[in-house]
């Protein structure tokens, strides 16, 4: 500005003074359409930023590059099932060899790298590019963008774990096995699916929020589930030389994958996975105390995100 | 020459700097309060200790570590391509590398041997020597996995999770199920060197200490020199 000022001055006093005062400024109509289609509004976007950020969870719509480790994990989680249901079938047994609730248990690694590899897919470059600040400039309110990614992660986990799971009642049902028993487990085993993809989608998404750093996004957020998992599970094994049973169900409730095992061995008729060499059953109240946690939880992390978009930029 | 202080430098400011140090100390200081609270409640143990120090300390807290440190140490710098202003320099790069892997393992092993030491002597006082040996089988594997995971570092972008795959895929989930994955675990290498120190028998390796040895020498100076070879020929790519 203060370069601008003499310029100006300069010109107006040494050429035509008249016509200085009388260029006033003008938005000159140079012949552009205005845009009279209809505005499809808040909703419109919100679904759009949901079904693009669950694509992009899967790599799809991105460089083939990026569609590697989720096409590699999703085929892990499929390819173990399709094993597992052959080996059923070829040998004619007259169950499964594992629960479905078991499933998930079993294959934890897996769903904790989908997790650490696609939340800051998710969130992370969006504050790395600086891109935040125009999702908000179109009619997408902070709710919109948090609700939008949170449900598209949680759906592309529950996508992740649910198909799977699919995979085995659709082979047991071929096999004959009884379709009673089958779909009580399959029901069961959805239900701690759908709970596992939205306490995980939150912690995942809560963490990767929180740097724009890919790399160092994914090993917090694989550190969030492995290390107390890694800490839970040296507990349990030391309570139960110690002979203290009671306390290997209280312990779960430190690491994530702990609070789904106690909520679905306590309600979902499930085989605790606990580090003893016999399962070990949580008393009612640790089961009830690990719902109850594991809904808290996802709900903090959800609020969390909607505090940590209230300033666009990083 | 094969060390470059400003390399050095800069490397260990990537890896530590700003409130990174902080999210990396969390672990080690998780690992002694766990540690305090199993004292005060079970006294000394050696079964204890070696479940603590073998489940937790070695097969959780070491590999991640790792993880962070080796691939932090080149990973960023070629993701954001501002690796260019180093290979600039008439620096040769088998010294960037070197270097690097240096600094990598200083910070895995501070981060995870001492601690792992310091744990150790807490639980039992170092009865049957375990403080020792699980501390010093830290320090082995520190030092294979910062060379391992900085050579991931500079084939790919997604090095993190790939070092990740390998950590818990590979060493911790198909090592309890198929026992032949736990002969190329750097894991069951490291404890194999601890296994010779420990006493009473509650430090267990899959893998015999020569080949142990040999393996981990292998690897460590194989991923070093790959590393370095990949650095000699980088393409830098824009963001995907």
């Amino acid at each position: 500005m203060p370069t601008d000022a003499p310029a100006t001055g300069s010109s107006g006093s040494s050429g035509n003074a008249a016509q200085a005062p009388a260029a006033t400024d003008v938005i000159h109509d140079i012949g552009y359409r205005h845009y009279d289609g209809p505005r499809l509004g808040r909703g419109y976007a919100r679904r759009s930023l949901f079904t693009q950020s669950l694509r992009a969870a899967y790599g799809l719509g991105r460089s083939a590059k990026s569609k590697v480790p989720p096409a590699l994990l999703f085929g892990i989680m499929c390819l173990v099932a399709l094993i597992i249901v052959a080996v059923a079938v070829g040998t004619g047994m007259d169950e499964l060899p594992l629960d479905y609730t078991d499933y998930a248990i079993y294959l934890q690694p897996v769903i904790f790298l989908f997790i650490a590899a696609q939340a800051p897919v998710s969130v992370s470059r969006d504050l790395r590019f600086r891109t935040v600040p125009l999702y908000f400039s179109r009619p997408v309110e902070r709710l919109d963008y948090v609700s939008a990614k949170y449900a598209a992660m949680a759906s592309a986990l529950f996508v992740l774990t649910a198909t799977p799971l699919l995979v085995l009642y659709v082979g047991a049902l071929l096999a004959k096995l009884d379709f009673t028993d089958q779909t009580k487990g399959f029901a069961q085993a959805l239900v701690s699916a759908a709970l596992l993809s939205l306490l995980f989608a939150g912690i995942g998404l809560a963490i990767a929020a929180l740097t724009p750093r890919r790399g160092f996004g994914v090993a917090a957020v694989i550190a969030a589930f492995t290390v107390p998992f890694g800490a839970v599970s040296a507990l349990q094994g030391i309570a139960w030389e110690q002979d203290n049973l009671g306390a290997i169900g209280w312990f779960a409730l430190f690491s994530p994958i702990g609070l789904i095992d106690n909520v679905q061995s306590t309600f979902l008729g499930a085989t605790p996975a606990t580090a003893s060499p016999e399962p070990v059953d949580p008393s009612t109240a640790a089961g009830t105390v690990a719902l109850l946690v594991a809904l808290a939880v996802a709900a903090g992390c959800f609020l969390f995100l909607l505090r940590r978009y209230r300033k666009a930029g990083l | 020459m094969l060390y470059h202080p400003t390399v050095a430098r800069l490397t260990g400011r990537a890896i530590l700097g700003r409130r990174r140090a902080l999210i990396l100390l969390l672990l080690p200081v998780l690992l002694i309060v766990i540690s305090i609270v199993v004292r005060a409640l079970v006294g000394a143990d050696d079964e204890v200790t070696a479940d603590l120090l073998g489940g937790f300390a070695l097969a959780t807290m070491v590999p991640l570590i790792g993880v962070i440190a080796g691939t932090g140490a080149i990973g960023p710098e070629i993701d954001d391509s501002s690796i260019v202003y180093l290979l600039a320099k008439p620096v040769p790069r088998p010294t960037i590398i070197l270097t690097k892997l240096i600094v990598a393992v200083g910070v895995t092993a501070a981060f995870s041997a001492l601690p792992t030491l310091v744990a150790g002597f807490i639980l039992g006082g170092n009865g049957s020597r375990l403080a020792v040996a699980y501390a010093l089988a830290a320090a082995v594997a520190s030092v294979a996995y910062a060379a391992f995971f900085l050579m991931l570092g500079t084939i790919s972008r997604h090095a993190v999770v790939f070092g990740l795959v390998y950590a818990l895929v590979w060493e911790a989930l198909l090592g309890s199920l198929v026992d032949g994955v736990k002969t190329l675990s750097i894991q069951q290498w490291a404890l194999a060197v601890g296994e010779k120190i420990g006493q009473g028998g509650h430090v267990v390796s899959d893998v015999a200490l020569p080949v142990a040895t040999v393996l981990l020498v292998v690897v460590t100076a194989g991923a070093t020199w790959f590393a370095a070879q990949r650095l000699r020929s980088l393409t830098l790519a824009g963001e995907e």
